[in-house]
């Protein structure tokens, strides 16, 4: 239409940038959030504060991040959580019967038993054809099961633990405590390996077309057993960290943590059916639920209020969310979303 | 959630040609016939396995789970998922038990439970049908906000002292053979729960949904109000499964029925019911909950731990999937191997033999303690 004034037009063009920007919903949120419980609790916009939030989301990134590539195929890894729970029971075992051990060589094995229960993951998946959803939630199952099996019930204490062990979560060398600093160089690897390398590259257009993708010669397969793959191998460092940080391996550490990871995936922007989703639309969503239940208790609501809240806020989020973009959609015109 | 057209689960027969043989190639034949070996190995196994009052005790133990099976069915035959059912179902007996702790009569708490049920059901079917959220983000934060108001409302206490013409519901039994009155109430609601699905338009409706939505839309079928309907459909039923544990453990407490809503959808797929939505029978639900309690049952008894007998359960779902499609694979393409895929199927054997050597060597200095 040639009468669209020139303003008009550019207008558009600044809400179809909007638009692309996905994580601009989010990031408003988080903002009215912090608005609102700062001007209720001012211990909440401090420093100290705000050094207490990244070191309670550092795992939770570190384990959606890698559930974030897996969601990206159209997948879903249900079985983080036991993974987590088992590979923390292996090597707290292992570096008690050893104190010996190395807390690097800790980290090393805990992350190569979480690449190999991700790879039985990928292998179901891949070889066996089986849906992601049943295999992880079998996985999930038989992971957990193992963990009782292994322990036969008993668990680690922070006094058996190695002192090094204890601090490889908790130790500052660099001025940030090192679980901060593992989040951080996990978040930028995948970062590049999303956008700049081929394999990573290959993990969207998976998602965004399995079938345009097999045409045109990406190995789809090799694809989806890799993205188990790495969410095992994720999920290993996070459960050393986990023991680390907490100084104990119990048999239901991590209990209900796989619906945490998704829940920051998704609010985060990662569309569930597949094909998009960014590190720092994840590390979003990992913060916003990491300041919610910060926010919690610094505004001192009852702790049988907090598990509610934390619900509705989530429902809030998603639904705002999906509101922003719907009205960004509209007034931008057909700006693609999914 | 990477469904190549035409894979399903292992529920529909590969070509059309042979007709005679579907019949017996049906998902709920494998599981009768799982259920009958299950019956001969435990029977061997335990001499109280096939003590008709122990079988009827046992039942109990899975009545609550049945009941949330039936609805998760229809959610999942229409490609949606709940993920708050569990929570759901603590969420109203802790409504229930509340009531009861401020002297209120346990009946009419069990009917503002069941009434609680559906508005959550109702909050979890708006944003779904409405405001076109997909389910599995809805139910992943309604399973914490449901979960949470359990704990709201009853905090760290338990609710207890229910009359006995109350736990009767969870407790008491009919007959001579005494089937669990719990019993009596899953069959039924069974049974309706299979007659809709299986001979009523509604039903009809519901493979239509989950084979394809917005065809079925242009349809003329009124989709959004359907789905709406199943997920206070699942909030009722749910809360009908609260007040039966509740009644059965004679008190609740906030965390009653933490991680069942995993359980619920495993026995639901095991059941056949095609997790990709369109396919699927009552009478597969029905059949893999029957095999899931006989499993349970049977390896309770020779004293396996319940969390270790998870791992059966896990298996079963993964190879009830797996071998149907392995097998199908082969028959297709016949045995001819890439060398490919003979070093990878090698590399994983190392690797498995490695986490098995590891997982029983490591652990043995710290259980010798």
């Amino acid at each position: 239409m040639s009468a669209i004034a020139t303003g008009e037009r550019e207008r558009r063009s600044v809400f179809l940038a909007l638009v692309r920007f996905r994580e601009l919903s989010i990031i408003i949120f988080i903002l009215l959030l912090i608005a609102v419980v700062a001007a209720n609790a001012p211990a909440f916009l401090t420093a100290p504060n705000f050094r207490n939030i990244l070191l309670n989301i550092s795992i939770l990134t570190i384990v959606a991040l890698g559930q974030t590539m897996v969601i990206i195929t159209r997948g879903i890894d249900l079985s983080v959580s036991a993974m987590i729970g088992l590979v923390a029971m292996m090597v707290s075992f292992t570096v008690v019967a050893f104190p010996a051990v190395p807390p690097a060589l800790a980290m090393l094995l805990g992350i190569l038993l979480g690449g190999i229960l991700g790879s039985f993951n990928g292998l179901i998946i891949t070889a066996g054809k089986v849906p992601p959803i049943i295999a992880t939630l079998g996985t999930l199952s038989i992971y957990r099961g193992m963990v009782f099996l292994y322990s036969g019930g008993t668990w680690i204490n922070s006094f058996e633990m190695p002192a090094g062990y204890r601090a490889l979560a908790k130790a500052a060398p660099l001025g940030v405590a090192n679980i901060i600093l593992f989040a951080a160089v996990v978040a930028i690897a995948v970062y590049f390996f999303l956008n700049h390398t081929r394999p990573g590259r290959d993990i969207y257009a998976v998602g965004s077309n399995p079938e345009a993708a097999r045409v045109s010669g990406i190995p789809v397969q090799r694809t989806l057993f890799m993205v188990y793959v790495i969410s095992g191998l994720l999920a290993g460092m996070a459960a050393v960290l986990w023991a680390s940080r907490f100084e104990s391996a119990q048999t239901n550490t991590a209990l209900g943590f796989e619906l945490q990871t998704v829940a920051a995936a998704v609010v985060g922007g990662v569309n569930i059916f597949g094909g998009s989703g960014t590190v720092p639309g994840v590390i979003l969503g990992a913060f916003l639920l990491g300041t919610i239940e910060n926010a919690l208790i610094l505004v001192r609501i009852s702790p049988f209020w907090q598990l509610a809240a934390q619900g509705l806020l989530i429902l809030v989020a998603v639904v705002v969310d999906s509101a922003i973009r719907h009205r960004l959609q509209q007034i931008g015109g057909s700006g693609e979303l999914s | 959630m990477t469904a190549a057209p035409g894979e399903r689960n292992g529920t529909m027969p590969p070509e059309r040609k042979r007709l005679s043989l579907d019949f017996f190639l049906r998902w709920e034949w494998l599981l009768a016939a799982l259920i009958a070996a299950v019956i001969f190995v435990n029977a061997q196994l335990s001499p109280f396995f096939l003590s008709t009052r122990n079988l009827m005790r046992a039942t109990s133990d899975f009545m609550e789970m049945g009941l949330m099976i039936l609805p998760m069915a229809f959610i999942i035959i229409t490609a949606n998922i709940d993920l708050s059912v569990a929570s759901t179902l603590a969420m109203s007996a802790s409504l229930l038990g509340w009531l009861h702790i401020q002297g209120v009569n346990i009946w009419i708490a069990a009917a503002a439970a069941l009434l609680l049920g559906l508005l959550a059901g109702g909050l979890n079917g708006l944003l779904v049908a409405r405001a076109r959220l997909p389910a599995l983000v809805v139910t992943l934060g309604t399973f914490a906000f449901y979960r949470g108001l359990a704990f709201v409302l009853l905090g760290d206490q338990a609710a207890r002292g229910y009359p006995a013409s109350f736990t009767f519901l969870g407790q008491g039994t009919v007959g001579a053979i005494r089937l669990p009155f719990s019993a009596v109430l899953f069959i039924f609601f069974a049974i309706v729960f299979g007659l809709v699905l299986h001979k009523t338009t509604f039903g009809r409706y519901l493979y239509a949904i989950g084979n394809n939505e917005e065809a079925t839309r242009y349809a003329g079928v009124p989709v959004a109000r359907i789905k709406l309907i199943i997920f206070m459909l699942s909030g009722f039923m749910s809360a009908l499964a609260g007040i039966v544990i509740a009644a059965r453990f004679g008190s609740t407490r906030p965390d009653v029925g933490t991680g069942l809503e995993l359980a619920v959808i495993t026995a639901t797929v095991l059941g056949g019911i095609n997790i990709f939505g369109g396919s699927g029978t009552m009478i597969g639900a029905f059949l893999a909950l029957i095999l899931i309690g006989l499993m349970r049952f049977g390896m309770g008894l020779v004293n396996v731990q319940g969390q270790v007998q998870s791992i059966a359960i896990g298996l079963l779902l993964i190879f009830s999937i797996l071998v149907p499609n392995v097998a199908r694979q082969l028959s297709r393409r016949g045995v001819a191997v890439r060398r490919g895929a003979v070093l990878a199927a090698m590399a994983m054997l190392a690797l498995a033999a490695f986490f098995i050597w590891f997982f029983f060597w490591s652990r043995v200095p710290i259980l010798n303690q």
